[in-house]
């Protein structure tokens, strides 16, 4: 009978949200409290990675995104919290110009990649995602080998010799912890991977083009806790060099790595503190009432 | 252990009801294994019917196979003094291949082409035209398409290319549109089962449409493609009517494409009113039936296989 009960309210399985700064588990206070004095409010221009300035996106007559402002600093992780339909994916999907794909998507406003603006006609949507990865929220590995689905991208980024691109297919791998266990079967299909290994192999195929920043659509929506537990082991190793830029509905995870929070709501920011701000002590009424699992 | 009985009513059984479903379920059952032994009757008396007929040319006629198979001359009111008739329809064969592949390379491309089109570069209108004019395609009837190949294609041959008009080239070029709509249509429904995930993830790694088009969208389609021209191919291969309405019916061997020639079932539709069923002739022409049967089980089977190899691939 209390098997049921646990099951019901989702305390057994899984906890599906943040249960509120109170109800956090005390390992899960200490860290944020312990990485407190590694993230301060505002850092130097030099750390800033990515930056939008008053980003406005529409889908025809949608207002999807309302004037964002945010600095993402370098050797960071932020996650974009909020509800769905809250524009969090919408934001992530701007910062690499994805939305250009969809004929109604209108964005404007500027999205500035070291003092570059990312967001003019005349710039190259192609080069600039060599630049800025993303990964996907399913995984969606190609019908290819595992080799070819990481050598895919370096070679039409003009990468032919066969030994640099072995080379870069192993660094790729190694980096996204995914090498010891395919390097026996690098021509295998992909598919033949675990979800949460496939994931892996899509991070690995956006860090072979040697990106400035990564950008996680819920990475691991779709995975076990095992697998999105490596996830996030993978993610705070990758912050070492990359900027990391995740969306995830599930806000133990943001608090478990992310170093900065953004909450949307409606197309709006709402709040962007550090972490354990943000969680603990948020400026925002909403931001609490969301954070605490009130509304959502 | 002992549980308490039923006291709600609507849980209860009801016997009458229950006979009534009983007896509808049989009804049901019964009637789809009637269609599918039907389906299986239908198939099984045709192979045992076209065999049986096919294979008398050689074992009552006693007509050697390897004569039948290779030769090149084709004659049965041949006169006794000169040998008696003679059956060799090496060259209706080799029309019926020459035809079939010709026209296979020629709606290959096109029908991929414009399948990549309606799918890729212009998903909304591209299909939105598109697709009706595939399905129109489809229902034409194969009497017209002989008919406007006769009355256009055939002069138009003869004056500007040369020969008779009447040739393999006209054959080919007719069958080639009869067959674009099924290569067309089979390689969009491959194209659409390429997930925009997949295309996401190409261009978020910085790939063009050209890129993501070329090495991944088609690569992946591959399989479904040579579906699509097999199934392509075997509805040329089978196709009668309007073939025999351009090709010339030439019993000779054709030495070019301006020749006129024959393929097995132009052969067939041309001379079966004129036979005795039971004659030799009659059942020569069973066993051009009994080849054509074969070629479309091995199409048949050549699609199963790379459907199966497809899925473990996936």
């Amino acid at each position: 009978m209390d098997c049921v009960s646990e099951v019901l309210s989702g305390e057994a399985t899984h906890q599906p949200r943040w249960f509120g700064s109170l109800g956090a588990p005390q390992a899960l206070q200490e860290r944020l409290a312990e990485r407190a004095q590694d993230v301060p409010a505002v850092k130097a221009e030099t750390d800033v990675a990515i930056e939008t300035r008053d980003l406005h996106v529409y889908y025809g007559k949608n207002h999807a995104l309302k004037g964002i402002n945010i600095t993402f600093y370098k050797n960071e992780i932020t996650a974009l919290i909020g509800p769905s339909g809250c524009g969090k994916s919408t934001y992530l999907r701007s910062l690499n110009r994805m939305n250009d794909t969809i004929p109604t998507a209108k964005t404007t406003g500027h999205i500035l990649l070291n003092g570059e603006d990312l967001n003019r006609p005349d710039i190259d949507v192609w080069a600039l995602r060599k630049r800025v990865g993303m990964v996907f929220q399913r995984p969606n590995p190609f019908n290819k080998s595992i080799y070819e689905n990481i050598a895919f991208a370096p070679r039409f980024h003009g990468i032919k010799k066969k030994s640099t691109l072995d080379d870069v297919v192993e660094e790729a791998l190694r980096r996204a912890a995914l090498w010891d266990e395919v390097k026996d079967r690098l021509h295998e299909s992909a598919f033949a991977l675990s979800g949460g290994q496939q994931q892996r192999l899509c991070i690995a195929r956006a860090l072979a083009i040697e990106p400035d920043v990564l950008l996680l659509d819920e990475p691991a929506a779709a995975l076990d806790p095992i697998s999105t537990a490596k996830i996030e082991e993978l993610l705070l190793d990758l912050k070492k060099r990359y900027t990391v830029i995740i969306v995830t509905h599930n806000m133990q995870q943001a608090a478990r790595i992310s170093d900065r929070t953004a909450f949307f709501y409606e197309g709006e920011l709402i709040e962007y503190n550090p972490t354990h701000k943000l969680f603990t002590n948020p400026d925002k009424q909403a931001t609490e009432d969301y954070v605490s699992g009130r509304f959502g | 252990m002992s549980l308490p009985a039923t006291r709600s009513p609507e849980l209860k059984t009801n016997p009458s009801h229950m006979k009534f479903e009983k007896l509808r379920g049989t009804f049901g059952y019964s009637l789809t294994i009637l269609s599918v032994f039907i389906i299986l009757l239908a198939v099984i008396s045709i192979y045992i019917f076209v065999f049986s007929k096919g294979l008398s040319t050689f074992f009552v006629d006693k007509l050697h196979l390897w004569d039948f198979l290779s030769g090149t001359e084709w004659n049965p009111t041949r006169s006794e003094e000169a040998g008696g008739p003679v059956f060799g329809v090496f060259a209706f064969i080799y029309g019926s291949f020459v035809v079939t592949f010709l026209a296979a390379a020629i709606a290959a491309p096109i029908g991929i082409g414009s399948a990549i089109f309606m799918t890729e570069i212009a998903p909304k209108w591209g299909r939105k035209l598109l697709q009706p004019v595939v399905e129109l395609l489809v229902g034409i009837p194969s009497v017209v398409y002989g008919f406007t190949g006769l009355t256009l294609l055939v002069p138009f041959i003869r004056e500007h290319i040369g020969g008779l008009g009447f040739s393999l080239l006209a054959g080919v070029i007719v069958l080639s549109i009869m067959i674009l709509p099924t290569i067309t249509s089979i390689s969009v429904d491959t194209l659409l089962t390429v997930s925009p995930e997949i295309k996401a993830g190409s261009y978020a790694l910085g790939a063009t449409r050209w890129q993501t088009i070329w090495r991944l969208i088609m690569r992946a389609s591959a399989p479904g493609f040579v579906t699509a021209v097999i199934f392509g191919m075997a509805r040329a291969f089978g196709e009668a009517l309007a073939v025999q309405m351009v090709i010339g019916n030439s019993k000779r061997m054709p030495t070019s494409l301006l020749d006129p020639g024959s393929t097995i079932t132009s052969v067939i539709t041309m001379n079966m009113g004129n036979t005795v069923p039971g004659t030799l002739e009659n059942n020569v022409l069973w066993s051009l039936a009994l080849i054509l049967l074969l070629m479309s089980t091995v199409f048949i089977f050549a699609v199963r296989l790379i459907g199966q190899r497809g899925r473990l691939m996936s």
